[in-house]
């Protein structure tokens, strides 16, 4: 995979000779308003509901292994 | 049955609607045409199997929850039997979450996965009237060219089962080419509409960026994704946006089409100019493929419309673009996929960190670990000005060299695909070479302009003998953004002239009678 990564970049290296000086990056290109909502409640997903895809729920709650490595 | 199966989506609409064919037995119809898919194009079906039943998406709630406030307010769409497409079942892309219907988006790490409520596209399709068909094939969270980067399996082009449907909407593709969904819902990120759509002889549509909400979609590169429809023809794909478009409370990027879309009814081209790069004419293009191309742009003489040459001096930087901007939404995109909320979980003894690794390094394919490397370097502190900054540059260049074309025409005209369809296995050894397939699409996507592929002709593959059956070429037209209505009115007048289906003849698969026959 190292190769074809390799290989991929050297043909996307080929934008980094262009003189883009000054050009403005587009990160989105629909000109967009902010959309604002009334500040009401909505219906949101009850919690056996969020949790019943969850791998491992546990008591209301998704369970996870420990963030620190096991002690020998 | 069949004579059912020849109807478009818009007649069987429409004769539903009068009572001259009942709903019921057009549904029978289709689901018993798409249990006999033998492409691997569908990944569930409405009739097969434990968890099937004829889904309505009845009950459903977007999101689900108790009350009644909803971000619809009082007019929430839900199923209805009535409306414009009252009794057509659609195939749907993976990619779209369905409530209770098992949703992969083409991954291991989704494998099993039923999400609690459905996607906007395909609540204003359920709320028109029509009905999930089934789940269709896909490369791998949508990243492919050939659906070969599917976790379960590629998918077959119904044209010549050993070569690719295209992708990564390759199922959608598939069922419509194959005679196994009327229609079908897609993706296009860089061309996974339109490309399929051209390499199985079919019509894709890729609309606006923000034209439909894209709640609910699986993300791939969120400022690329769009989605579409893959039908037998422009009109079919006009029915769909105009039930598909619009605001959407759940997607604040959803900002619809003003005044709806009407079906296509125009024939001519009078009065309407058609840009031709120049770049084409050094475009790594297979011989076949341009004489379709050259031919189609005669009959656009033909009809009236005025061929004029145009320049995107910086559409050849697209691909580059592309494979920056894409990947490094996608490295953000994905990261959701941790083993905690939802998918699948590998490794759940050993620390957190370890649980991670493993999920993500057993439930991704090459493709997309592929992407994510690409992407988190591209936004790598010391690269991101190189690559992340420039391609977003480039993309702003490439925005304007459109917005100049379209000072001096109406549409811009390209082959969809460089190719006819290709062998399955023929590119997977090279990333690079498949990435090139999305040359003449990826830039409408980067500028955000609505672009559909039209088939328009056969070409034998390059390198076959004499006597090679031909393979479908597709026409690329992309108009101004928000343009849809009057891009769908000249593909619709050009579909007339060139009547690929008739001019194909029994080599059509969807006039086979569906696959099985074959």
């Amino acid at each position: 995979m190292a190769g074809e990564l390799s290989g991929i970049l050297g043909h996307v290296d080929r934008i980094s000779d262009l003189d883009l000086e000054g050009v403005e990056p587009t990160s989105h290109v629909v000109a967009l308003e902010n959309v604002f909502r009334a500040d009401v409640p909505w219906t949101s997903l009850p919690p056996e509901v969020a949790l019943a895809s969850a791998p491992e729920p546990f008591e209301g709650a998704f369970r996870v292994p420990s963030p620190q490595a096991p002690v020998d | 049955m069949a004579d059912l199966l020849d109807l478009t989506v818009a007649e069987a609409a429409a004769k539903i609607a009068a009572g001259e064919i009942s709903a019921d037995e057009y549904g029978a119809a289709w689901r018993d045409a798409a249990a006999t898919d033998d492409l691997n194009a569908y990944l569930w079906r409405a009739d097969g199997g434990p968890s099937s039943g004829d889904w309505t998406g009845a009950g459903e709630s977007a999101p689900p929850g108790e009350g009644t406030e909803t971000p619809y307010g009082a007019g929430a769409p839900a199923p209805a039997d009535s409306g414009p497409l009252a009794g057509v079942p659609i195939a749907v892309k993976d990619i779209f979450t369905t409530e209770g219907v098992p949703t992969t988006a083409g991954s291991r790490i989704l494998e099993g996965y039923r999400p609690p409520y459905t996607a906007t596209a395909v609540r204003k399709l359920t709320a028109a009237g029509a009905r999930v068909l089934g789940k269709t094939n896909m490369d791998e969270f949508a990243m492919g060219s050939s659906n070969e980067n599917s976790a379960y399996g590629p998918v077959r082009n119904p044209w010549d089962r050993d070569r690719v449907p295209g992708g990564s909407s390759g199922g959608s593709a598939a069922v419509v080419a194959g005679g196994l969904a009327p229609a079908a819902l897609g993706t296009d990120t860089g061309g996974s509409i339109r490309q399929p759509a051209s390499l199985t002889g079919i019509v894709g549509l890729k609309p606006t960026y923000g034209a439909i909400s894209r709640f609910g979609m699986i993300a791939f590169a969120s400022s690329l994704d769009q989605c579409g429809p893959l039908t037998r023809d422009v009109a079919d794909a006009a029915l769909l946006l105009g039930v598909m478009e619009g605001k959407d409370p759940l997607d604040s990027t959803a900002v619809g089409l003003d005044g709806g879309v009407r079906l296509p009814t125009r024939e001519d081209l009078s009065g309407l100019r058609f840009g031709v790069p120049k770049e084409i004419g050094e475009a790594a293009l297979d011989p076949g493929v341009r004489a379709v191309f050259e031919a189609t742009i005669a009959r656009i003489e033909d009809l009236g419309g005025e061929i004029a040459e145009v320049a995107l001096p910086h559409a050849e930087h697209g691909i580059s673009a592309y494979y920056v901007i894409a990947p490094a939404e996608a490295s953000s995109n994905l990261a959701r996929y941790d083993g905690v909320r939802y998918g699948q979980r590998v490794g759940g003894d050993e620390d957190l960190v370890t649980m991670y690794e493993e999920t993500r390094a057993r439930g991704f394919g090459a493709e997309v670990k592929r992407r994510i490397m690409l992407g988190t370097y591209a936004l790598s502190s010391g690269y991101y000005d190189a690559y992340y900054g420039q391609a977003q540059k480039v993309r702003t260049r490439i925005a304007g060299d459109f917005d100049a074309a379209f000072e001096q025409v109406d549409f811009v005209v390209t082959p969809t695909s460089p190719s006819v369809a290709f062998g399955l296995g023929e590119k997977t050894a090279d990333p690079l070479a498949m990435y090139l397939n999305d040359f003449f699409t990826v830039p409408m996507s980067l500028a955000g302009i609505p672009a559909i592929s039209i088939p328009a002709g056969l070409a034998a593959p390059e390198g076959a003998g004499d006597g090679a059956a031909g393979l479908p070429v597709g026409f690329q037209i992309a108009a101004p953004a928000f343009g849809e209505q009057k891009l769908l009115e000249a593909a619709h007048a050009l579909e007339g002239a060139l009547g690929f289906a008739a001019a194909a003849g029994d080599g059509v698969p969807w006039k086979q009678g569906g696959a099985a026959d074959v």
